[in-house]
């Protein structure tokens, strides 16, 4: 096989972004995926935000597969016989620009890849990159089912896992702590029950995330995307908590409980589960990202720990085409100067510091450790929802006055830890 | 906690298997394991114990998350993705 300019391992978003630019600009790029088809082992919550993609590849974002564009964000707290729930709907979310879509992400990359394929980038499918070719710690391309494909440059769009931050010894062992596992099932439903059920008109979506007893515990979230036709419904749990657990629990039994709770039964009643899915993410921002660029080779999207959790809203797609943009940017840099080293190579980095990417992974940088508070998944949101019973309730006795109904709630042990954890908050 | 027969949810999925297993385990090395969490955590109930207490392998099963090899803290998994062209087939995603 000739030497190409670049390697492109991944066909998902990052590594499509990447592409899609690299043919624009006219570079010789091979995308190698290891699905039977791009797309095939892609996962999502998910929701893409959408302005901060909306200039790169513009044009194509007028016929891009979009689930629902979100007008609605609710954060629910969740104990167990209870839940409070926070609705914000915007007006302005409505119109265009959206704000951000629901997204299913195999059908989105199947669909980039046949686009990326138009601009004349080559993608094979059903291959699965096995090693660098390394010469002296240098990335000089790849090797596939035996064959070596010699590449000025290997865009490592592989994925959370990825193998090839790994071998190319960017990347240290996978700690339990910096990581989190999404399971989720995506659940049929016609787009008039969509609608009806989250009073949502046409081709709008819901977005919303549940903290508190469902995780039992553990670090962790559940969440619910309305697709067109379809419900994504899941739950996030923080690897290390999940493998501590005692006694032992299953993500499935927590998803299946989760489903079974009397807030969600009547959202998806009537539904068929379509599919079940997982996928980890990197909980542990910019302290738990790798190393972005070496000699020959580049990180783009999931593979370099480019997922962002401030607990109000999860980022990661946006980050993902974004990144593999900006690698191709880098790429061009490098091949009009025929240099391909990590000295010039750092331009990739260069260019996300200078872009929202690393600025945002910077100012979060204090969010993981704080979002891994066990009382916002356990004493807040019963704190919350008992509060809300208390307030309430009407019963036989006479009732207390508002004020001292919430007075003696304070006086409830949690209230210092409250304070501290909110002033501990200024830094998110 | 809620009864789930996760052969339930993989059956929702496609899959392409592959003959050979691209997981594989250090039996000595999971012998010395306590917690065996490998055995709770997985979304696909992969990893089972059998009555000789050596842990069995459903590689078919495996939706490719990568949390077993995160979690185990022996380093007794050699963790890899299937064959190109093999394993889930997502549609949705």
């Amino acid at each position: 096989m000739p030497k190409v300019t670049a390697v492109i391992v991944g066909a998902g978003l990052a590594g499509l972004s990447a592409a899609y630019l690299l043919a624009k600009e006219g570079i010789d790029v091979l995308t190698v995926e290891r699905g039977e088809y791009p797309g095939a082992k892609s996962i999502t919550g998910g929701r893409m935000y959408f302005l901060p993609i909306k200039n790169i590849h513009p044009e194509l974002w007028e016929q891009a597969p979009w689930e629902r564009h979100v007008v609605k964000e609710v954060l629910t707290m969740v104990s167990e016989h209870s839940s409070l729930s926070i609705e914000f709907f915007n007006q302005k979310y409505k119109g265009q620009p959206y704000h951000s879509f629901t997204v299913l992400a195999s059908r989105f990359n199947r669909w980039f890849a046949q686009r990326v394929a138009e601009k004349g980038a080559q993608i094979i499918s059903k291959y699965k990159v096995d090693e660098l070719i390394l010469d002296q710690g240098k990335v000089r391309g790849v090797i596939v089912g035996g064959s070596r494909i010699e590449a000025d440059v290997v865009i490592a769009a592989d994925g959370i896992m990825s193998q090839l931050a790994e071998k190319a010894g960017l990347r240290d062992k996978l700690k339990p702590q910096n990581f989190a596992l999404g399971v989720k099932e995506v659940i049929d439903l016609s787009p008039e029950t969509i609608e009806r059920r989250f009073r949502l008109g046409t081709n709008e979506g819901i977005v919303q995330l549940f903290v508190g007893s469902l995780t039992k515990g553990m670090l962790g979230a559940g969440f619910l995307y309305t697709n067109r036709d379809s419900i994504s419904l899941g739950i996030v749990l923080g690897t290390r908590d999940l493998a501590h657990c005692q006694p032992n629990v299953t993500p499935y039994e927590i998803l299946e409980e989760f489903k079974l709770r009397p807030e969600i039964m009547p959202l998806i009643q009537g539904g068929e589960s379509v599919e079940y899915s997982a996928h980890v993410l990197s909980e542990s921002g910019i302290k738990g990202m790798p190393k972005l660029f070496g000699d020959g080779i580049l990180l783009v999207g999931d593979a370099a720990g480019m997922t962002m959790n401030i607990g109000l809203t999860v980022r990661g797609m946006d980050f993902a085409i974004v990144s593999g943009a900006l690698a191709a940017k880098a790429v061009v840099i490098a091949k009009k100067q025929n240099d391909f080293s990590a000295g010039i190579l750092v331009k990739y980095q260069d260019l996300l510091k200078e872009s929202f990417i690393l600025k945002d992974f910077i100012t979060f940088r204090h969010a993981p450790k704080i979002l891994a508070n066990p009382r916002l998944f356990g004493e807040y949101p019963q704190f919350a929802c008992e509060m809300m019973e208390k307030l309430m309730a009407v019963g036989e006795k006479p009732k207390e006055k508002l004020s001292t109904t919430v007075l003696k709630q304070l006086k409830n042990k949690h209230t210092l830890s409250l304070v501290k954890d909110l002033f501990s908050m200024r830094r998110v | 906690m809620a009864k789930v027969n996760i052969k339930d949810k993989l059956a929702l999925d496609t899959y392409k298997l592959a003959k050979e297993s691209h997981l594989k385990v250090n039996q000595e090395l999971c012998k010395k394991c306590e917690g065996k969490c490998c055995l709770s955590v997985c979304p696909a109930g992969v990893y089972t114990i059998d009555e000789q207490g050596e842990i069995r392998i459903k590689f078919e099963a495996c939706l490719e998350c990568g949390t077993c090899l995160i979690v185990c803290t022996h380093n007794a998994i050699e963790w890899s993705y299937p064959r190109g062209g093999f394993g889930v087939q997502f549609k949705y995603g």
